[in-house]
């Protein structure tokens, strides 16, 4: 059973709007480069030009914030869903 | 526990005990907890579509003083989500036409409103008068100034943002939890993510996670109750999904990690990148646009808008590319052809712009200032803005 990777609206605009996907993977680093490498309009929304995470996604194994398990290397299994949660803004008023 | 003082002892008169006795029924609210509702002070800061739902919610659940900081007006596309306002209140200051209707709402209730945008000078002096802030802003350098301002207060943050169908809703309290910061150390730089204005939003959207930010106030106030603190929900109107993930203080974080290195309120636009001089963008107005069409030169329209977008305003003539398949399709424009891009009111367009700068893309490039809106309100002023 492949990872479970998870991306919102926001991020989707990038992937021709494909939202779930299932991935093979060892690493959510692994993750990350490849959607990066699928996704070129995505890439910038992901990683910095030194290919470390952005600042403003954060990204969590099955409910987990990759933080405290060791970033781009945290290791991953078959099943775990991997989640991508970037930050957005919006609050319904005018802009 | 309650952020609200014990020290409030007043007896409900007859009337408040007729108005809130289904939840003077609750075990877990009770005459105490309507008590420490009528005591406590709850600042929204933003009153669209998030704040407007969460007003009246708190209003309706007798919290006795609730302040409202709004710059804007209100205005016709606001009312398919902004529930407080109604037609006849087009044009009049958001935090005045709401308080009008809280105090129909509920007559005792107290509103303080904030005819201003929240900033570094004032938002201290503001929020130290609240015992809780509802953030129903619609943009990073506030939300960043928010949460900072809880965090050096000590106040409790109760946080919500949207886009589309999605939102996330948060509890930051950096006294028992992490703070907004702890999330995302920094924002995205200006341009990389749609506002709703420009990307959509589904009415009831803000209407759900508004509510969540009542119910979550509510709680902080009555206490007892677990919270949203250390944990973000993550909601899916299309789907139909509710989703959590668990948030940690980061030990690092620069306000309220081990050793903060911010003490004081920054300059948060400067923060989100909003005052740094940017390369230049060549823009050109409708006319300029109109006038190097009729010059003939080699010239190429990029429509940048998705297909739905498209079909709301057709411009002729244009080679439709979605903002986001741009880099993508980076090959298909000739570097010795002007391109012209276009969007709704002129920003993604401005963006695209720069993300292809940065993919190094070095052809002549030009954006349609206010995009299709502008272009119609001068040539066919007649037509329909969307």
């Amino acid at each position: 059973m492949p990872i479970i990777v998870k991306l919102p609206a926001a991020l989707r605009t990038y992937t021709g709007h494909k939202g779930d996907m299932h991935l093979e993977a060892a690493t959510v680093g692994d993750i990350i480069n490849h959607l990066a490498e699928t996704w070129p309009d995505l890439k910038p929304h992901l990683l910095d030009e030194d290919g470390s995470l952005r600042s403003f996604v954060s990204v969590f194994v099955d409910g987990r914030s990759i933080k405290s398990t060791g970033g781009l290397a945290t290791v991953i299994s078959d099943g775990q869903t991997v989640t991508l949660v970037p930050a957005i803004a919006g609050g319904g008023t005018n802009s | 526990m309650t952020i609200i003082s014990s020290n409030i002892r007043r007896d409900l008169s007859s009337d408040e005990v007729t108005r809130f006795s289904r939840q003077l029924l609750l075990e877990e609210i009770g005459v105490a907890g309507q008590e420490r509702l009528r005591a406590a002070r709850v600042l929204i800061v933003g009153v669209g579509g998030l704040g407007a739902p969460a007003a009246i919610y708190l209003a309706a659940a007798g919290v006795g003083t609730l302040g409202l900081v709004d710059a804007d007006e209100v205005e016709a596309s606001n009312l398919q989500r902004q529930i407080i306002y109604g037609y006849k209140d087009i044009d009049r200051p958001k935090v005045a036409s709401a308080a009008d209707r809280l105090k129909d709402l509920s007559p005792d209730i107290k509103v303080d409103t904030w005819n201003l945008r929240l900033d570094s000078r004032n938002a201290k002096k503001i929020i130290e008068g609240y015992d809780v802030v509802v953030d129903g802003t619609d943009n990073f350098p506030t939300r960043y100034l928010i949460s900072d301002a809880c965090v050096l207060l000590g106040k409790p943050n109760v946080y919500a943002s949207i886009l589309r169908f999605e939102g996330q809703v948060s509890v930051f309290d950096a006294r028992n939890g992490p703070c907004y910061r702890c999330l995302y150390p920094a924002p995205p730089p200006p341009g990389l993510v749609p506002s709703c204005g420009e990307g959509g939003v589904m009415g009831v959207l803000p209407g759900v996670l508004g509510c969540i930010q009542a119910n979550e106030a509510i709680k902080l106030i009555v206490g007892g109750a677990p919270g949203l603190t250390g944990r973000l929900l993550l909601f899916d109107a299309w789907n139909m999904t509710f989703n959590e993930v668990a948030l940690e203080k980061d030990l690092d974080c620069p306000i309220c990690g081990r050793n903060p290195t911010v003490t004081e309120l920054i300059d948060y636009e400067d923060f989100c990148g909003l005052s740094e001089p940017e390369t230049k963008i060549q823009s050109l107005s409708p006319t300029e646009l109109k006038e190097k069409l009729a010059g003939g030169g080699p010239l190429q329209i990029i429509d940048i808008r998705e297909p739905h977008e498209r079909s709301l305003f057709k411009f002729e003539g244009t080679k439709p590319i979605p903002f986001g398949q741009l880099v993508r399709r980076i090959e298909e424009f000739d570097p010795k052809t002007d391109l012209v891009f276009i969007c709704k009111i002129g920003l993604r367009s401005a963006f695209a712009i720069r993300t292809l700068q940065r993919a190094g893309y070095q052809g002549p490039m030009y954006n349609l200032d206010g995009g299709v809106n502008a272009w119609t309100r001068r040539f066919n002023p007649a037509m329909v803005i969307y």
